[in-house]
């Protein structure tokens, strides 16, 4: 099938730049392997933080409304459960649809595949109920089912304190965060309001080992000296159900892979990322990238650069005059800049800046 | 509920001495006059809804945008609308009431919980660090549509718990 612009992925990321460029004339079809669009902002229950241009004060799942009724409004085609499964350099994409197998042949693609949360490996994580923090999330906030009644957190990054506040909200009893780092890793005000809830964040803390027959009974956390090894005698047995680990995500990049994209490595986005130029567009000439994929940051972040893709893509395809749209990429891209701002901006914006350069370096 | 051991060991309990550095942090002068908005944010973040909210513009963050919120208060503008309280995604904000009555003070706060509290409901006082402190009673519950799931619960507790008292658990 031909289409003038393929999304793969209809996070936040993927559903601003769909819409952007659907606004623009671009005809865009959207595939995403799920039942519904919006990625990850239907569990984000929680309000998010910027400015009123980045929507700040308004809840994730509002903002995944909104984000649908423009597509649907702007004409974005949506075709759910519906994987695409390969990237190939000439930009076709193998997709699988509830239908049958099929080829999407687009002038454009961006990829906004999204993120996977980091795994921890430690005696008895394989029991069921040791899971990402994310997958409680969506358990909790998505489908209304509470995994556990008694809770361990392994990570006190935003995610971790997050998804400690809102199983505190689901009804469940959080018995403690731990963190092997000495300070928190996540913002203060996430911090506090799930200690003056009661809830211990233990640093220098981490976990040994998950107990129980058939599912998780108990879990056993030490403290850790400064390399990180656990301190003898500060053992101790902690009565929970279910563990949650939120150590961090990685991009979800293989299709950019598969594609030839080039990659570099960057711990600060979370490890490997396709390089991309400030419109997001890869070393593949008509291939971009947007939100986590890209490297990891946050929703609104996602939004923004999506934003740059969407528009770029109409300057690139002759929707828009060029002028105009380098108007609004330097619009989207100032509001992007805004939200790297401050201590825990400072070492994404650097590495994306790094990112753009490496990337108009060498041969593409 | 039960208290958890490990609260005591627990990182990220910000000290009201800490607190009370930063430079919009009400004086107790101030205090005296009546409600007004206190706000526990104290990291760069970019992030400016409580200035973008405040109907009286007194909160300012400014640019750049990872300024602190700083509420500068020289009219006595601020009535402790709540506004700022509901919308911060940090759930950082609170009015604090010290002239409430003879000896006691209200604390407001945002509350995210199911079941809500009831007027007139006994409470007991929580810290930052997670501790009950005092016991106290719910004076008023806001569950206003256009607070989006956010209710604004004040309770009233003794007046020398004022700047400790951030949450609250049902006595009993």
């Amino acid at each position: 099938m031909k289409t003038e612009l393929a999304v793969i992925g209809g996070g936040p990321a993927g559903l601003c730049a769909a819409i952007e460029a659907a606004q623009r004339g671009v005809e865009v079809t959207l595939v995403d392997e799920n039942q519904r669009a919006g990625g990850q902002l239907f569990k984000q229950i929680h309000r998010f933080f910027g400015s009123e241009e980045h929507l700040a004060g308004v809840r994730g799942l509002t903002i995944g409304e909104m984000l649908l009724e423009d597509a649907r409004k702007y004409g974005v085609k949506v075709a759910l459960n519906t994987v695409a499964w390969g990237l190939f350099s000439d930009r076709q994409i193998g997709v699988t649809a509830p239908d049958g197998v099929d080829t999407l042949e687009p002038q454009k693609v961006v990829v906004a595949t999204g993120a996977i949360e980091n795994s921890l490996s430690f005696p008895g994580w394989t029991l069921p109920n040791v899971m990402g923090a994310g997958a409680a999330q969506t358990m909790v906030n998505v489908h209304r089912v509470l995994p556990g009644q008694r809770v361990l957190i392994v990570g006190s990054g935003n995610v971790g304190l997050i998804v400690a506040y809102q199983l505190l909200q689901a009804g469940a009893e959080v018995t403690a965060v731990v963190e092997a780092l000495p300070g928190i890793s996540g913002y203060q005000v996430h911090a506090s309001k799930i200690v003056r809830m009661g809830v211990p964040i233990l640093c220098r803390h981490t976990i040994l080992r998950a107990l129980g027959t058939e599912c998780v009974q108990k879990a056993e956390i030490a403290r850790v000296d400064e390399r990180f090894n656990p301190v003898p005698g500060s053992e101790r047995l902690l009565d929970v159900d279910l563990i949650c680990i939120a150590v961090g995500l990685r991009p979800l990049a293989e299709l950019c892979h598969m594609a030839g994209v080039r990659f570099e490595y960057y711990p600060a986005l979370g490890g490997h990322v396709p390089l991309h130029d400030s419109t997001m567009q890869t070393t593949l000439p008509g291939v971009y990238v947007a939100g986590d994929v890209s490297g990891i940051e946050e929703a609104s972040s996602a939004m923004e650069e999506g934003r740059l893709a969407g528009i770029a893509v109409s300057v690139a395809l002759g929707k828009v005059d060029p002028q105009a749209g380098a108007k609004d990429l330097a619009e989207a891209g100032r509001r992007l800049r805004a939200l790297r701002l401050g201590p825990y901006g400072d070492d994404r914006h650097e590495a994306k800046e790094k990112i753009v350069q490496s990337c108009g370096q060498g041969a593409r | 509920m039960m208290e958890n051991p490990l609260l005591e060991q627990s990182s990220g309990v910000l000290s009201y001495e800490e607190l009370r550095r930063h430079p919009s942090y009400p004086s107790e002068e101030r205090y005296r006059k009546g409600p007004i908005a206190v706000i526990e944010c104290v990291e760069a973040i970019p992030c400016n809804p409580c200035q973008t909210v405040c109907h009286r513009t007194v909160i300012t963050v400014g640019e750049p945008i990872t300024n602190l919120p700083r509420l500068i208060d020289q009219e006595e503008l601020c009535n402790g609308c709540g506004q700022c309280v509901v919308i911060c995604p940090g759930l950082a904000i609170f009015i604090i009431d010290k002239t409430f009555s003879e000896t006691e003070a209200a604390v407001t706060m945002p509350y995210e919980f199911l079941p809500l509290p009831a007027k007139g409901d006994r409470i007991r006082g929580v810290n930052r660090a997670g501790r009950e402190v005092c016991g106290g009673y719910v004076h008023k519950v806001r569950n206003v549509k256009g607070y989006d799931r956010t209710v604004v619960v004040t309770v009233a507790v003794p007046k020398e718990f004022a700047d400790e008292v951030r949450f609250f658990r049902r006595a009993g």
